[in-house]
């Protein structure tokens, strides 16, 4: 059994050279047959299995991944939760996410770091402080925190921007969510991981699914690295690789993936305290608390499986990130890599029956996967154990594309995706 | 920078280029009646391959239309193909 985490725990390994943790999780061998499979053992999977077992009594669940556990987007990623969102369905989405983030260390008895230091969306320009009361005004009738905040109040959270008034992209004012902010992103899937294996859940790395055991037109299993693992019902959460994993059921998605890059800088002293996001080169930072600033933009031009950086797009976030504030432009860069993320067409996810019995998706999170983890997982989980959807995943079902019903994030929140 | 062979122009900057869409799709007979799942298919579904892709591209500069062959993962490519008539 793993230790329970405490402020006792920690004292009393202290006195005896850190002698008595025990492993966070198990290392179990498969199963012939599970209950429920889930793919991919990133934040999305792994959250699923939790709320599975916690919310559901379904603790006869495996998490299988080719790699090792939260290896893929959930540790690539800029580590933003924010709702901040235009459509109510969004909202209701996004936000419940953050909600259930707010009280995750709690609940996981592991430490997140959910630092909730606030998102600035920034407005250069009188039309764009237009917008950003419109888009104010909407997160706060969907019940979502929203300010929209004058070029001092900017100026007050984070100094280090440009605030010369000849600047190619002035700042005006910002969209301000207070409620924002930034987690250690592995600790939570480390999190996830340690609770779901408490509750029973095997946690299966290093095993690839080489193929879908398809019988009467229904999934009932994986053929693995580790042979046959058979189970009621499959849930995919594998992001960029999707469409990859659908092919296997011989289904096409909604899905172009592209690698999306990040960078981190050399450790710097505190000059950042919140994050910042700039509509006009789509790049945001941030500063983690070992100091480096956290860079993030938007997706490569060109659909894509390479899992690294590419250059034009590391020139339009440098370049964007540098006009955002210039006293940056010597910062060295530390560390610079790319994730792949599963884009759909309005920019929306996908949470619902695959159209193969058996077979569910979570997948098209795009760039924002990270934020939605708790909630992905928590509706993905409702999704398995009843088969049906909870009423906040309802909209997101693959049926939106034929019936026209599209959630245009991509428009409306102007999202760098 | 990668550079990217157009077929009129030949080698060039990545940044002249634009991908436009997936190769091989046929628009519907919208002339005739046709369901939503075929037209949903149609508007959104991707093959979205890892690997050996055909692409359809634009040479934003001189603003010719090709085919391009490449490999979605390495992004080495092995062909481009004009798609003027005659050639």
């Amino acid at each position: 059994m793993p230790s329970h985490y405490s402020a006792y725990s920690l004292f009393r390994e202290g006195l005896r050279q850190q002698s008595g943790w025990g492993k966070a999780w198990r290392s179990p061998k498969p199963k012939k047959h599970y209950e429920v499979i889930i793919i991919g053992a990133g934040g999305h999977g792994l959250a699923t299995a939790y709320y599975l077992a916690k919310n559901h009594g379904v603790r006869n669940v495996a998490v299988i991944d080719k790699g090792w556990l939260g290896g893929g987007n959930t540790g690539r990623n800029t580590t933003t939760i924010r709702s901040n969102y235009y459509y109510p369905e969004s909202c209701a989405l996004y936000d419940l996410s953050v909600q259930l983030y707010e009280n995750l260390s709690r609940e996981l008895n592991y430490n997140v770091m959910f630092s909730q230091r606030g998102v600035l969306t920034l407005c250069h320009s009188d039309p764009e402080m237009e917008m950003g009361a419109r888009f104010t005004n909407a997160m706060k009738l969907n019940g979502v925190d929203a300010e929209l905040i004058d070029v001092a109040a900017v100026k007050q959270r984070a100094p280090i921007l440009n605030f010369q008034t000849d600047a190619r992209y002035p700042i005006h004012g910002a969209i301000w969510q207070a409620r924002a902010g930034t987690a250690r992103h592995d600790a939570v899937a480390w999190g996830y991981a340690r609770a779901a294996d408490a509750l029973g859940v095997d946690i299966i790395q290093q095993c690839e699914v080489r193929e879908l055991i398809l019988e009467n037109g229904a999934c009932a299993g994986v053929r693995t690295a580790h042979g046959d693992i058979r189970a009621n019902k499959i849930g995919a959460a594998v992001a960029g690789h999707s469409s990859v994993l659908a092919n296997l059921a011989n289904i096409t998605l909604p899905i172009h993936s592209y690698a999306l890059q990040a960078f981190v800088s050399e450790p710097l002293k505190p000059i950042m305290n919140t994050v910042a996001l700039s509509p006009a080169s789509g790049t945001y930072f941030s500063q983690s608390d070992k100091g480096g600033l956290v860079i993030g933009g938007g997706i490569d031009r060109v659909p894509s499986y390479g899992q690294r950086g590419n250059l034009p797009a590391q020139e339009t976030v440098l370049s964007g990130l540098i006009e955002m504030a210039p006293a940056l432009a010597k910062v060295k860069l530390l560390r610079h890599w790319a994730g792949i993320v599963d884009v759909t067409p309005d920019s929306s996810p996908i949470l619902g029956p695959s159209g193969v019995d058996g077979l569910y998706l979570n997948c098209g999170w795009g760039t924002g996967g990270f934020k939605a983890i708790p909630a992905g997982g928590l509706l993905f989980a409702h999704l398995l154990a009843t088969g049906q959807h909870h009423v906040i995943s309802q909209p997101f079902d693959l049926n939106r594309f034929a019936q026209g019903r599209l959630i245009d994030e991509g428009a409306a929140s102007g999202i760098a995706h | 920078m990668q550079q990217f062979p157009c077929p009129f122009c030949g080698e060039r900057d990545e940044r002249e280029f634009h991908f436009l869409a997936e190769a091989g799709k046929e628009r519907p007979n919208t002339t005739v009646s046709i369901d939503d799942e075929t037209w949903a298919r149609y508007l959104y579904k991707q093959r979205n391959e890892k690997g050996e892709v055909q692409e359809i591209w634009m040479h934003l500069t001189c603003r010719e239309v090709f085919l391009l062959k490449r490999h979605s993962v390495t992004m080495a490519v092995s062909e481009s193909v004009s798609l003027r008539q005659g050639c």
